[in-house]
């Protein structure tokens, strides 16, 4: 099976984003940026299931292309993709912060040209916070969706998913190619080896604009403003149970 | 313009999130219908119709819409969509599961988790976990939202619609397998009036139960976790609270033995009061609490149960 992986460069999850003065947007000048940490467990699956690791057969996965739109240096993104066991990467050059609808139309064009068994991507980028572009692309392809995945079984053409639902779990079983976006508890990722990071320097990297693809990307949104949200005060300190219910009661919450 | 909601529904009546979103949706129009997908949900459509401000309610039904999967609820939803300039769902796990698919297929940048609706066109949402708000004004013809339920407050019981039945899709790629759903007595985490939450402070998994059960039943409220607490395996996954589970906003929420990371902070400070009780006086969950108690949990909470009567 072949898998494709997309990854997205985004602020590190550990820096708390600021928003410019200007409210144009967050500051990303001098921020850590890494690999979306969902992203990051979708690589780590497809990697699983190319080794046999944890209940996958090995080879379930025998090809994974991690690919990343945006800036050059998102480069660095699909070579932490490659280091963790991705096979070769694919970089479409975007200056412009895409919307997900734009993601999703150069994603199929990809899956066109690829023709993956699989997209495995995060449920959301912890930037934008969407949380659609698999769906999107799953809409595009006419291809069927399983999102939220905590457990992924691939087996006779088919993907057994077992989905973060509100409420509890839910599994489904998806005809191939399909699209899965991954959750939290899927796994937690490896850090790449330093041979692993030596090895995947040698691998292949193709460069193509977004123009190569002859996709509508014109934004539809168009952002007004971006602002820090209300800022909490803290409160008072009370000193046992019995003042804090008679303070609760007073406030009307009790 | 008439707006769709696809309604929230339960086995025989829609959720509290499906009163909220119409809240959102009637700031957009006054004509606003109610979409109840699934089998055998004509309870659920009859709830859907008392809700005040609604003008009619469709009712789509087949055997692959019972567990409203992404593809079956798309197709069922294109069939519709002409005839609306908006369709909005709660941002559940369900609504975020086919509201994308459903934009898509139309050609339209879906709108996710909006807070608020600021004109026809433009909206507030949260960005960075909450760490930033956008406004965004969108330029296509339909819009396709997904509506954050703690943004807006429940619409009335009160009304009166008419139910009427629309074609419902049946199954496409995607089949149902099995479903394990976390059984409780207690209200919904995501609409309980109070939550009370547990930390890794608590130490494990019998602790946690052995302290928060017996005050969550006394305040009727629901339990939530910290991430934290999640992961040492003391709380079930449906439990969490915060960036990466779930967004809560009740009336009064309760921090036990819980820190107070960037990412649970994201999930509760809408709380009307938050309530913090954490032995280490420095704790950030302090800076967001409207009252703090400074102690162990393991001395505060039976004394708060006395308390409380």
């Amino acid at each position: 099976m072949k898998v494709l992986v997309p990854v997205k460069r985004v602020i590190d999850y550990n820096v708390k984003a600021r928003v410019k003065a200007d409210q144009t947007g967050v500051d990303l000048a001098n921020v850590k940026m890494s690999m979306n940490p969902f992203d990051e467990i979708a690589v780590e699956e497809a990697v699983r299931m190319k080794e046999g690791k944890e209940h996958h057969a090995a080879g379930t996965a025998t090809e994974i292309v991690a690919v990343s739109i945006g800036v050059t240096q998102a480069q660095e993104t699909i070579r932490t993709a490659l280091a963790m066991g991705a096979d070769r990467g694919l970089l479409i050059q975007s200056d412009m912060d895409l919307e997900p609808l734009a993601v999703a139309k150069l994603l199929k064009a990809v899956v066109d040209e690829e023709k993956p068994d699989m997209v495995l991507l995060g449920k959301q980028s912890i930037d934008g916070d969407n949380n659609a572009v698999g769906q999107m692309l799953a809409a595009l392809l006419d291809w069927p969706q399983a999102t939220f995945a905590g457990k992924l079984v691939v087996a006779d053409g088919k993907a057994t998913v077992t989905r973060e639902v509100d409420g509890g779990l839910q599994t489904l079983s998806v005809t191939l190619p399909a699209v899965v976006s991954v959750d939290l508890r899927l796994n937690t990722p490896r850090y790449a080896s330093l041979p692993n990071i030596m090895k995947a320097k040698k691998k292949e990297i193709a460069v193509k604009a977004v123009a190569d693809y002859g996709v509508d990307i014109a934004p539809r949104l168009k952002v007004l403003k971006v602002t820090a949200p209300p800022q909490r005060s803290a409160g008072i300190k009370v000193a046992d149970a019995a003042e804090l219910v008679s303070k609760l009661k007073t406030a009307g919450v009790l | 313009m008439a707006v769709l909601v696809i309604a929230d529904r339960d086995a025989d009546t829609v959720r509290d999130t499906t009163h909220k979103t119409v809240t959102a949706a009637l700031k957009l129009s006054g004509d606003v219908d109610i979409l109840v997908i699934g089998q055998g949900s004509m309870a659920a459509a009859e709830a859907a119709a008392k809700i005040a401000g609604v003008r009619k309610v469709l009712l789509a039904e087949s055997a692959g819409l019972g567990r409203q999967l992404a593809e079956a609820v798309e197709a069922t939803v294109m069939g519709l969509a002409d005839g609306y300039e908006a369709i909005l769902s709660p941002a559940t796990t369900d609504g975020k599961n086919f509201m994308p698919r459903i934009a898509a297929k139309l050609d339209v940048a879906p709108i996710s988790d909006i807070i608020e609706v600021v004109s026809n066109d433009t909206f507030v949402r949260p960005i960075y976990a909450g760490n930033a708000l956008e406004t965004i004004q969108s330029g296509d013809a339909k819009k396709i939202i997904t509506v954050r339920p703690t943004g807006f407050d429940a619409a009335a019981e009160g009304g009166s619609a008419k139910v009427e039945t629309v074609k419902g899709a049946e199954a496409g790629k995607a089949a149902f397998v099995s479903e394990e759903m976390v059984k409780s007595d207690r209200p919904e985490l995501g609409a309980a009036k109070i939550v009370v939450s547990g930390g890794r402070a608590l130490g494990s998994a019998e602790e946690f139960h052995a302290v928060m059960d017996p005050l969550a039943d006394k305040l009727g409220a629901a339990v939530g976790a910290s991430r934290a607490a999640v992961d040492a395996g003391y709380a079930p996954n449906d439990y969490q609270v915060g960036q990466t589970g779930k967004v809560v906003a009740p009336a009064l929420y309760i921090a036990i033995g819980i820190s107070g990371a960037i990412q649970h902070l994201a999930g509760m400070k809408d709380s009307k009061v938050i309530v913090a009780i954490n032995k280490d006086a420095d704790a950030p969950i302090f800076q967001v609490a409207d009252y703090g108690i400074v102690g162990d949990y393991k001395t505060v909470v039976p004394e708060l149960m006395k308390a409380l009567g």
